[in-house]
């Protein structure tokens, strides 16, 4: 594996000095409708056709030029064809694109051409800009603009290989970083791809729009997913959320990151069925495509600075999407101060997933304790107060908050009445239990969640009285971690 | 020829990094692999007595053939059973 240098490399393009060209397609209807007129013109005005798919197209030209490689057009910045150039001493005097008998009679001063023909076509779009080619020829040219180091991968090795054994991998196989790829990426966002969007801990490595879209590359994400990564990744950069403590402590923690907004459903994500689990790649890549970042950026890596005891299987990547719709609270989001309709990310420190089962609750009252009990057990029923969390209430839950009319607000505030716990619980050696806190607790009463420490979403399948608690980080609060929210820029 | 754009800071050369070295050797298994060249033994056995006068455990290994890399068995129990390996290289 090498190193090169991005030193330019000229690729040669040879077009006439002075006269006519035009860049044509077989695949186009107007191209073919124009034929005649492209052979008047070769006969007459000294016109050079290049074609771009079919090098026998238009069989009215006396031997096109084929421009299968592109590069001709590439130069030319041709975006619909027909185009017709004319060039003098080297340099481009004019330019008409699709049919339009005024202009090309203009253009070539010649009268009376394509007799029949209707006065105006439009052309089509250009073989040399479509998707997936456009971002070969940029690279052929060297007008990537892309500032990352190239590595050169051996004809014989294996790619994956090659980047397992780099240290690039959370230990799954990787999509191959090319160029092309990237700069396909990078379609997904407006931002300039210098711009540096944070420094990411460990190493406080400038976080670019380009390297985090190397990551997301990597990680399986869609250019349209971008946007929701580059949010996430400055909602961890963010001072509040303490990414180089949620990295580098013992305990569970990673990245949980929640989407709210239009942004969901356009690029696909799940909030239903399954919605923390397996099988939906927007939720998966984005989750992943952060980790990443931290990983290769910052080189936030286990065993090193990170030095989770155990650490948990969401540090793979833990992102899913509220389920909005469904829901008769407003969205955390909103909650969090973003307006209704924008698109935003809220990162928590967290971990796991521990379920709350409860099928028989039919009134609120009866949930919230149920929801209580189980929240209490969070690290430890001996520790209070003792982490944020992250309540996920499932739809058959919800139901029995809505159909009683609980809001949102109401829901938090019986919650973190319920969970006060007797300080004589708490005092250590008491239940048996050596963990515990100083005896001075007897006769008091502790909560189990600092003031705002807890979150509510909605989201999960329509069938199953499962919620579920994802447990944070005892340095939960702004001593430690809080956790961000961040709009979703285009 | 694949070309990839690297997605770290950079701040570590492109030619893959060597495992880091102990600091020392006590409490280590070491291994001692005998790549199955001529005198390669004699290196090895002195290096077997001098490691084991310091009290360090070793432990032996030998190639089938030098022609070919170590089967994927004997490297798995390499692996398995000791911290580090030395090999010798020349006839």
């Amino acid at each position: 594996m090498l190193c090169r240098s991005n030193e330019p490399e000229r690729v040669m393009v040879s077009l006439p000095q002075d006269g006519l060209v035009a860049v044509v397609k077989r695949d186009c209807p107007t191209c073919e409708l124009t034929a005649p007129v492209l052979g008047e013109l070769a006969r007459r005005a000294g016109l050079t056709v290049y074609t771009q798919d079919d090098p026998s197209f238009p069989e009215t030209v006396p031997g096109p030029v084929h421009d299968l490689a592109l590069d001709v057009s590439h130069r030319l910045k041709i975006e619909i064809v027909p185009t017709l150039i004319r060039l003098e001493a080297g340099r481009e005097i004019g330019r008409t694109y699709g049919w339009d008998r005024g202009e090309w009679e203009r253009l070539t001063g010649v009268r009376g051409l394509g007799d029949g023909l209707p006065d105006q076509r439009p052309g089509c779009g250009a073989k040399n800009v479509e998707p997936g080619i456009i971002e070969r020829l940029k690279v052929r040219f060297n007008e990537t603009g892309l500032k990352s180091r190239r590595v050169e991968i051996g004809q014989d090795e294996d790619e994956q290989e090659a980047m397992f054994g780099r240290g690039w991998s959370d230990g799954l196989p990787l999509v191959p970083p090319t160029e092309e790829r990237v700069l396909r990426m990078l379609d997904g966002t407006a931002r300039d791809p210098q711009e540096v969007i944070g420094l990411v801990p460990p190493a406080l490595a400038a976080a670019t729009v380009e390297k985090i879209a190397i990551n997301a590359v990597m990680a399986g994400c869609k250019p349209e997913y971008l946007p929701v990564v580059l949010a996430a990744v400055e909602a961890v950069l963010d001072e509040g959320f303490a990414m180089h403590g949620v990295l580098a402590t013992t305990m569970f923690v990673g990245p949980v990151v929640i989407v709210n907004g239009p942004i969901r459903r356009q690029i696909g994500m799940n909030a239903k069925g399954n919605a923390l689990g397996q099988g939906n790649r927007a939720n998966a890549a984005i989750g992943r495509a952060l980790q990443l970042v931290i990983r290769n950026i910052g080189e936030g890596r286990p065993q090193e600075v990170d030095r989770a005891t155990l650490g948990n299987p969401g540090k793979l990547g833990y992102c899913f999407a509220e389920d909005e719709e469904g829901s008769c609270w407003e969205p955390l989001s909103v909650e969090r101060g973003v307006k209704p309709g924008v698109s935003a990310v809220t990162v928590f420190a967290g971990f796991g997933l521990q379920g709350v089962v409860d099928q028989k609750s039919r009134t609120p009252e009866s949930l919230a304790r149920s929801m209580a009990e189980s929240l209490k057990a969070i690290h430890s029923v001996k520790l209070a107060p003792s982490c944020d969390a992250l309540l996920v209430v499932c739809p058959e839950h919800e139901r029995t908050f809505r159909e009683a009319g609980w809001s949102k607000a109401r829901l938090y505030e019986e919650l973190y009445k319920l969970c006060e716990i007797p300080g004589e619980e708490l005092v250590a050696g008491a239940k048996g239990i050596a963990e515990g806190g100083p005896p001075s607790l007897a006769g008091k009463t502790v909560n189990k969640f600092r003031p705002g420490g807890l979150m509510i979403v909605r989201a999960g399948g329509n069938a199953g009285m499962f919620s579920g608690i994802i447990g944070g980080w005892s340095a939960g609060g702004p001593r430690g971690s809080i956790p961000v929210t961040k709009e979703v820029r285009p | 020829m694949t070309v990839l754009l690297d997605p770290t800071s950079e701040r570590s050369p492109t030619i893959r990094p060597r495992l880091p070295r102990p600091e020392r050797l006590d409490g280590l298994t070491i291994g001692l692999l005998d790549i199955a060249k001529a005198r390669g033994d004699v290196f090895l056995d002195r290096l077997d007595e001098r490691l084991q006068e310091r009290g360090i455990a070793v432990k032996r290994y030998k190639k089938p053939t030098n022609t070919r890399p170590a089967p994927l068995p004997l490297q798995q129990q390499i692996a398995g059973e000791v911290n580090l390996v030395i090999e010798g290289l020349s006839d």
